[in-house]
Order: structure tokens, then C-alpha cells, then sequence
């Protein structure tokens, strides 16, 4: 691995190389797409939460002039669930479930002629939360659905139970000097992009499609879209658009089938973009939970056992991120005793998708929380108690892997001493600590090189750029080739223009993307090396790459110049033809990522509001590659894990509808809500990455939760255990105890 | 619905648009006349993402009527770098980071713009407060207000 003191471009801040498109809007988005003779398309959604579809009749819609096409749940005949959400077929599961779609000349003719189409309903009672889901005789969301496939089983409504488990618990517990426990509530939110989803597709005659569309992985839309329509991956071709946010909420499908199948009955372009309400209504939100926490520990601070029960609502169709939820509850500590239950369950809300670490959030806040408590028990310092019992090198993770070099107990020495740690808060003022975890993922990514006749240096790859991470992409280009950052550009290739690419997610791009564009740029080198010899008449192994040119090795007798990169690329024609570099890979080793936050907060205590005063994350990046958009990714999540804890939730009323549907009322955090985020970066190089990187995307979204809790703890003296720490769920809980 | 024909002038140009009498400015913008730096978020006023200058103040062009362009003067991101190059504001969203996915930056330079043209010495509290009718999801606002600052600070005293 490289050795910090070497890098010359890794951890500067250079500008972006598709800023100037940003910041003068001529970056085009998903909406922002028009082609000739292009129809607008529109949902029809479910007006009840749950109801059986006894009928749906486009004639109506279809008989107004400027409607070209319809469509209901029959025409998306694949997919599985995936489908059913796409277009619901036999049952509505949640109010704003998409049932029928329309083209139309205009996007108003559209609106209009949605209220043509007729759907005949069975109103069922809706489930919309845990309790209701899992007690005895719930209305059933799925009654197919048998708890881990298990059809000796009556149908439940829990898809699926996770369990973890090592040691002696109830040994565990008994052993203990203090045993803290607690239930803890997190509600339904939203990832809140600001840009709602959107795509334009269509198809020729001989069924191939095209698809541009705002997506987080256009190589998932490819295959879900094909999925839904039962047709071949190499039937559709998906060109991404700059995405406006995802944060894991777009790496699902909503629009794009129903697109294509608007402009296959059409014979036209068919854009479709949703509206904030259909964004909150029908998309995206991830699950609300209920966790119980309860954990053991000696006078001295040891834990000795801890148990979680998790159950995570899945929406409408089973698959709630319970499963990372497990793998993350415990993962800062290393244990001998404990034992991890996870339930995936159905409820009438919107399909949930992945936000930000998904489920780690939930199942952290439940057990940061009981650590606190601890810690006030025991009367120590939260980041001692931590300290006292972090997982480290060598440790074995509640999910299985032992753990290789890691940055926990890093990140918690750095914030024991940070300043911001050792000033106490202000008068009247709580403060709150809590850790966060992901595990980050690999998987597959492909990437090419091009050189220019002059020497300029093309990337293409296939990860949408969400964040920056095209600047990142360039630096390790910049690193490895041993060329200035400003020769080199990064592109994000469509599903032709591009080799297989797994979506920008899970803490993924950085890391393993940026493998393989480091091994492209190694290809190059060595292409490089190859012509510089044959130019030179040497063998390959006299040539050395050094400061971006080739140069003889020492002790080589040769009278030559170096030749760079740019010489190289003008003579490629004569030595072998255009230089071309690529790799493909199955990244392994992604190399979990810890932090450590806190946060000082203020109770209005007539008003029951929260202030955040101030907020620290420190966080371990492995290598930070651009420190920018490494502490971007720190606020950025930090942000929104305080809207999450404060404010942000979906209100149901009695039907099982959303009275809160837009950015008014569904609260996110403003400019003035916020102090500035201070961050500071750890590196514990990742062992598996040339550099040294870790993903570092997610994790910041997971402490907050709790430290915000933890700090109004601290403030009030007394516990809210669940989520919003809303202004009336405040005042209500303070009314209470005086 | 007739269409309304309205005499405007963008960014400096006189423009003739035919617009449906319930198009939104934000509706003329994108889809009449192709300026589609402007972007729609929410369509209901809360998000910023769509913010122009109509003669001379910042509005939420999702707002205003199309045919409400009439006459009037309008001024978006495609006017704010001018043929010099970017405007400073423009550059210190760069040079910070200020900008993670980019959909809310048009909105939030238009709206940073018109709060230095009014008050070029604003404190970290008032660039929060003015702009806290802009969100961003992305950025947690921290380099979006450090980016402001910097670039009241140079307008203040070019180097």
C-alpha cells in the first residue's frame, strides 16, 4: 500500500471535474430530458391504505382526445414483488399505491384523464404499525406469506426472523453488577432527495428500449425494467441522468416499466416525473421500528451480556433492512454473550428502500441509548465505557468475520481528547454520545481508461456520481498514473457505454469502483512501459513508471529522454495503437467503518423544542481520497440523522393516509435549524485497498440518532425513548414529569 | 385552454413564450423556453430548488404564474456567470465542496446572490435565515454558508 507521505494528489481538494455544469445548471437531471413528439405520463394511485382491485376500466381515459395510451397492473406482467409494487395487480397495500398510468399529450390532459379510469374497490382494513402487524388475528397484508417460508405455519404477517447468537446470556446477565433495558421507537422517514423521480423511455419496433432516468445503478433499472416486462437485460439500454439524491432511495424502480409500456402502445417518448407528494406517498421511506435493548455490565464497566429484539416494518412487501439492523446493532463491542433477533414485517405503508445505512440507524439508536443509560449507572464517561469494551483488530462481529484493522477504538481516543469533547456544554445545555457502524460492501465494478492523443486522460465508469465521486475517481487516477489532476476526466457510461457496474450504494464507489480504476490505470502503466521499451529497443523489465513517464531503469545503459504520457499517446499509433486501460473486479475486503458523535443540545422547556447547539463526528475514512467531500459525506448524514431524530416522521390518520406529504409539513432540516458540523477524519488504512480507502457515505447517518436522544437526556434528566424528539412529543413528555 | 402569449425578458434577452394559463414561471422556464437550470423539488413553494429573480426579488418560480412573466424581467442561474466566467459565488461553491448532488445549487446560488446584492456583509445567521427557504439534503449546510461567507469576503475585497 501506498504510504501517506507519498501521495501527492490524494487528500487535496481540487474542484470537481463536473462542477462548472453544476453551479451554472447546465447539468441535465432526470427531468430534464424532452424529445420530439414526447407524451407525458401519470399514476393513478390507490385512495385507500388497503383494498382488494375488483376491476379497472382505462376505457374512459382512453376515449379523451390526447390520450394515447393506459395502462394497469396486467400489462407489467413480471418482476414479482418488485412488479406489484411497479403496478399493483390484485390487492392495493398502501394509500398512493400505483394501479393504473396514462400517456397524454400533455402532463394536464394526463391528470385529467386519470380521473376517467374506474377501479372498483374492496376496502380492507389497513396495518399500519408493528403492534397491529404481529398481534393475534392481524388483517393480514400478504396471506400468502408464511413466517421464513415456513407453510406448516399459519400466514403472519412477519416475513422473516433473524437471529444472531454466542455465549451464555442468561449466564451473562447474571454475572452483571448493572442490567439496563429499554424499548425504543423509530418512526417512519423519508430520504428526502430533493429531486423526485423521473425517466423518459422508448421503444422501437423490434423491442428495444431506451430508458434515461435519475438512478443510483442504471444496471439494476436495466434488469428490474426488464424483470417487470418480462423481457432481456439486452433489450433495454439505460442512460442515467445526474442523479438529485438518493441516499439508497433510488436504487429501486417505480416509473421506468410503466414508461416503457406507455411508449410501446403509444409508439411515442413517454416522460414520466412524480410529483413531492407521489414521492413521499409511493416511494422510498424506510422502516419504522420497535427495539428492545438490554444490556449487562460489571462495576468496572465490562459488558457481560446484551440482547437485542428488532422488528422493522418492510411496507407493503417483505424485505425491511432487519438484516443489517442486526449485523450493526452490537458491532462496536466486542462480546462474549449476547443474542440478536431481527422481524421483517408487513404493514400497509409504501414498499420500504434503502436509506443511508439502511437499518442500522434504528437498531443503534435502541442499543447507543441503553449504553448511555449504562454508563449513567455505572457512573463513567460514555467514550470510557466504549473504550472499556470496543471491538478492535481481531475481534469477532456479532454477524461472523472477525474483524481486520478497524478505526473504533481510533475514532474514540481522537474524541476523548478533541476539544470540543473537553469543553463541557454550556449552561442549561445536554450533551449526548453515540457510535455508529456500517459494515460498507464491495461488489462489482468495471472501469476503462482512455488516452487522448495529447496525453488528457478519460475515466469511464459505471457509478452515478452522487457525491463528488468522479473528483475522487480522478485523484486515485492522478495517484497512480503519477499525472497532474486537472489532465484527467471522469464519465459515467450508460449500460452500452460501459462495462457492468453494481449500483452507488452501500458505501460501495469509492472503494471498490476506485479499485478498478486504479487497475486500469495499472494496465495503462504497463501498456506505457511496453511502448516506451519497444520505442527505446529494451525489454519491458528495464523500463520504470515514475512521475508519469517512462523512464529506464537505473543501472539500464540507455541514451533516451523520458517519454510521458502525452508522448507516449502521440506515437501510439506507431507502437500498437490507442492506449486503452481497463479492469473488472469483485471488490472483497470493504473494511468496516466506525464514528464516534456528539451532540450539545437546548430544551425550550415552554415550548418543547430542541435546539442543536453543536455537533462533532469523527469518523475513520481508511484514507480520506478527497477530505472535502469525506467531511460532505460527515454533515451531510449528520443532517439528516438530526431531522430524523427531531422532527422528521410520516402522520398517518386512522385510514392509513399520510397527512403530511410535502417538504411543508414533513419537516427536514433548513439552513437556520443547523449550527456548522464540525468533523474531524481518522484514518486506519483499509488493509484491502491500495490506498487505504473505506466507504464513508454511510455510517455518518447511524450516531445521531442516539446522541441527540442521549444530549435531551442529558438536558431534561430524564428519557424520551422514542423518536421524533418533536416539539409536542417533548412538551407532552415534560409535562409529564413535572 | 387558449394559450397566453407573454412578452418577457430572461437573463437580459427579450423572449416571447406561449404558455397554458396554469403553466407555473417554473413550467415557462423549463418546458417553454428550455432554461432548465431551474428545478422543480416540491412545485409547492417549501423546497428552493426552482428559486429566480422576478424583477429584482427572489421568488419560487413554482409560485408564480407563467403568464404572471408578463412584462416583467427574470433572472436565473443561466444568467448568473456572465461572459467573464463564473461568479464568485459560483466559484466558492466549487472551491468548498458546497455542492454534493447538485439539484438544490441553482436554487441556492440565485438565492445567495440576491442576499449579497442586499446585504453584502451578512452574519453566519442571516445567510441561515435567508437561506432557509433552500433545502439541501445532501450537503448538511455547512459548506454551503462556509461558501457564502467566503464569497461575501471576496466580493468585499477582490484579490
Amino acid at each position: 500500500m501506498a504510504e501517506a507521505v507519498d501521495l501527492k494528489a490524494i487528500g487535496t481538494r481540487p474542484v470537481r471535474p463536473d462542477g462548472v455544469e453544476k453551479v451554472t445548471g447546465r447539468a441535465n437531471f432526470g427531468a430534464d430530458l424532452n424529445l420530439p413528439g414526447m407524451l407525458h405520463g401519470k399514476i393513478l394511485r390507490s385512495p385507500h391504505a388497503h383494498a382488494r382491485i375488483k376491476s379497472v376500466d382505462l376505457s374512459g381515459a382512453l376515449a379523451m382526445d390526447g390520450v394515447l395510451a393506459a395502462v394497469s397492473g396486467k400489462d407489467i406482467p413480471g418482476g414479482g414483488d418488485l412488479g406489484d409494487n411497479v403496478l399493483a395487480k390484485d390487492k392495493a397495500l398502501y394509500h398512493g399505491h400505483a394501479v393504473a398510468a396514462v400517456a397524454a399529450r400533455s402532463a394536464y390532459i394526463a391528470e385529467l384523464a386519470l380521473d376517467e379510469i374506474k377501479v372498483e374497490y374492496e376496502v380492507l382494513n389497513p396495518v399500519m404499525s408493528i403492534d397491529d402487524a404481529i398481534a393475534d388475528g392481524a388483517t393480514l397484508v400478504n396471506e400468502s406469506l408464511h413466517t421464513n417460508g415456513d407453510t406448516s405455519q399459519p400466514a403472519s404477517n412477519i416475513a422473516a426472523i433473524t437471529k444472531f447468537e454466542r455465549g451464555d446470556v442468561d449466564q451473562g446477565f447474571a454475572d452483571a453488577d448493572v442490567v439496563v433495558e429499554g424499548e425504543y421507537r423509530v418512526p417512519t422517514a423519508h430520504q428526502g432527495y430533493i429531486e423526485p423521480h423521473a425517466c423518459t423511455a422508448t421503444i422501437n419496433e423490434e423491442g428495444k428500449a431506451t430508458v434515461w432516468c435519475c438512478t443510483q445503478g442504471q444496471f439494476d433499472v436495466r434488469s428490474m425494467t426488464a424483470n417487470c416486462l418480462n423481457k432481456q437485460v439486452s433489450d433495454i439500454r439505460v442512460i442515467p441522468s445526474e442523479i438529485g439524491g438518493g441516499f439508497g432511495g433510488k436504487t429501486t424502480i417505480y416509473l421506468e416499466p410503466v414508461a416503457v409500456k406507455l411508449s410501446e402502445i403509444s409508439g411515442r417518448p413517454v416522460k414520466m416525473v412524480m410529483s413531492r407528494e407521489e414521492v413521499f406517498r409511493a416511494t422510498g421511506p424506510t422502516s419504522a421500528t420497535l427495539c428492545r435493548a438490554k444490556v449487562g455490565a460489571k462495576k468496572d464497566g465490562t459488558i457481560t451480556a446484551a440482547t437485542a429484539w428488532l422488528a422493522y416494518e418492510a411496507g407493503a412487501f417483505a424485505g425491511a433492512p432487519v438484516g443489517p439492523g442486526c449485523m450493526s446493532v452490537l458491532a462496536p463491542y466486542d462480546l462474549e454473550n449476547f443474542r440478536i433477533e431481527g422481524h421483517d414485517v408487513l404493514v400497509t405503508k409504501p414498499k420500504v428502500a434503502a436509506y443511508r445505512a439502511p437499518g442500522a440507524p434504528q437498531s443503534m439508536h435502541a442499543m447507543e441509548c441503553a449504553i448511555d443509560e449504562l454508563a449513567r449507572k455505572l457512573d463513567m464517561d460514555p467514550i470510557d465505557l466504549r473504550l472499556k469494551n470496543a471491538a478492535d483488530e481481531g475481534t469477532v462481529a456479532p454477524y461472523g468475520p472477525q474483524f481486520p484493522a478497524i478505526g473504533l477504538r481510533a475514532c474514540l481516543e481522537a474524541a476523548k481528547v478533541h476539544p470540543n469533547y473537553t469543553t463541557p456544554p454550556a449552561e442549561g445545555q445536554g450533551r449526548g454520545v453515540a457510535v455508529g457502524f456500517w459494515f460498507n460492501i464491495g461488489m462489482q465494478s468495471s472501469a476503462e481508461i482512455r488516452i487522448a492523443e495529447n496525453g488528457a486522460v478519460t475515466i469511464m465508469e459505471g457509478s452515478p456520481d452522487i457525491g463528488g465521486s468522479r473528483a475522487s475517481m480522478c485523484l486515485m487516477a492522478a495517484e497512480t498514473l503519477g499525472i497532474p489532476y486537472e489532465n484527467i476526466n471522469a464519465h459515467v457510461g450508460d449500460t452500452e457505454a460501459t462495462g457492468y457496474c453494481n449500483t452507488t450504494g452501500g458505501s460501495r464507489t469509492t472503494f471498490a469502483t476506485g479499485m478498478a480504476v486504479i487497475e486500469a490505470c495499472e494496465d495503462i502503466i504497463a501498456q506505457c512501459k511496453e511502448r516506451a521499451a519497444l520505442t527505446w529497443e529494451l525489454d519491458v523489465d528495464q523500463v520504470d513508471w515514475e512521475d508519469g513517464q517512462a523512464i529506464p531503469k537505473p543501472g539500464v545503459n540507455a541514451d533516451v529522454k523520458p517519454l510521458s504520457l502525452a508522448d507516449i499517446a502521440r506515437s501510439a499509433g506507431r507502437t500498437g495503437g490507442p492506449l486503452l486501460g481497463r479492469a473488472s473486479l469483485n471488490a472483497q475486503g470493504p473494511g468496516a467503518s466506525f464514528s464516534v458523535n456528539w451532540t450539545d443540545v437546548e430544551v425550550d422547556r415552554e415550548t418543547g423544542k430542541v435546539d442543536v447547539k453543536a455537533f462533532t463526528g469523527v469518523q475513520d475514512a481508511g484514507r480520506a481520497i478527497h477530505p472535502s467531500y469525506v467531511e460532505g459525506q460527515m454533515q451531510g448524514g449528520a443532517v439528516q440523522g438530526l431531522g430524523w431524530a427531531l422532527n422528521e416522521e410520516y402522520i398517518y390518520d386512522a385510514d392509513g393516509v399520510m397527512e403530511n406529504a410535502g417538504f411543508l409539513d414533513y419537516r427536514v432540516p433548513v439552513t437556520s435549524d443547523m449550527p456548522m458540523i464540525d468533523t474531524q477524519i481518522v484514518e486506519v488504512p483499509n488493509p484491502s485497498h491500495p490506498y487505504g480507502v473505506r466507504g464513508v457515505g454511510e455510517t455518518p447517518i447511524v450516531a445521531p440518532l442516539a446522541a441527540t436522544s442521549n444530549a435531551v437526556r442529558d438536558a431534561l434528566g430524564f428519557r424520551i425513548n422514542d423518536l421524533p424528539l418533536s416539539p409536542p412529543r417533548v412538551l407532552a413528555a415534560i409535562d409529564e414529569n413535572e | 385552454m387558449a394559450k397566453v402569449h407573454v412578452s418577457t425578458t430572461v437573463n437580459g434577452q427579450p423572449m416571447d413564450v406561449l404558455v397554458e394559463p396554469n403553466d407555473s414561471l417554473l413550467d415557462t422556464l423549463r418546458d417553454g423556453l428550455g432554461l432548465t437550470g431551474t428545478k422543480e423539488g416540491c412545485a409547492t413553494g417549501d423546497c428552493g430548488a426552482c428559486s429566480v429573480m422576478l424583477d429584482g426579488r427572489l421568488v419560487c418560480s413554482c409560485l408564480v404564474l407563467g403568464a404572471e412573466a408578463e412584462g416583467k424581467t427574470i433572472d436565473t442561474i443561466e444568467g448568473v456567470a456572465d461572459g467573464d466566467g463564473l461568479h464568485v459565488i459560483q466559484q466558492k461553491f466549487l472551491e468548498h465542496a458546497a455542492l454534493q448532488c447538485g439539484i438544490c445549487t441553482p436554487g441556492f446560488i440565485v438565492a445567495a446572490k440576491a442576499l449579497l446584492e442586499k446585504n453584502p456583509n451578512p452574519d453566519e445567521t442571516t445567510i441561515r435565515y435567508w437561506l432557509a427557504g433552500n433545502l439541501c439534503r445532501c450537503t448538511g449546510y455547512d459548506k454551503i454558508v462556509r461558501a457564502v461567507q467566503d464569497a461575501a469576503d471576496e466580493l468585499a475585497s477582490p484579490a
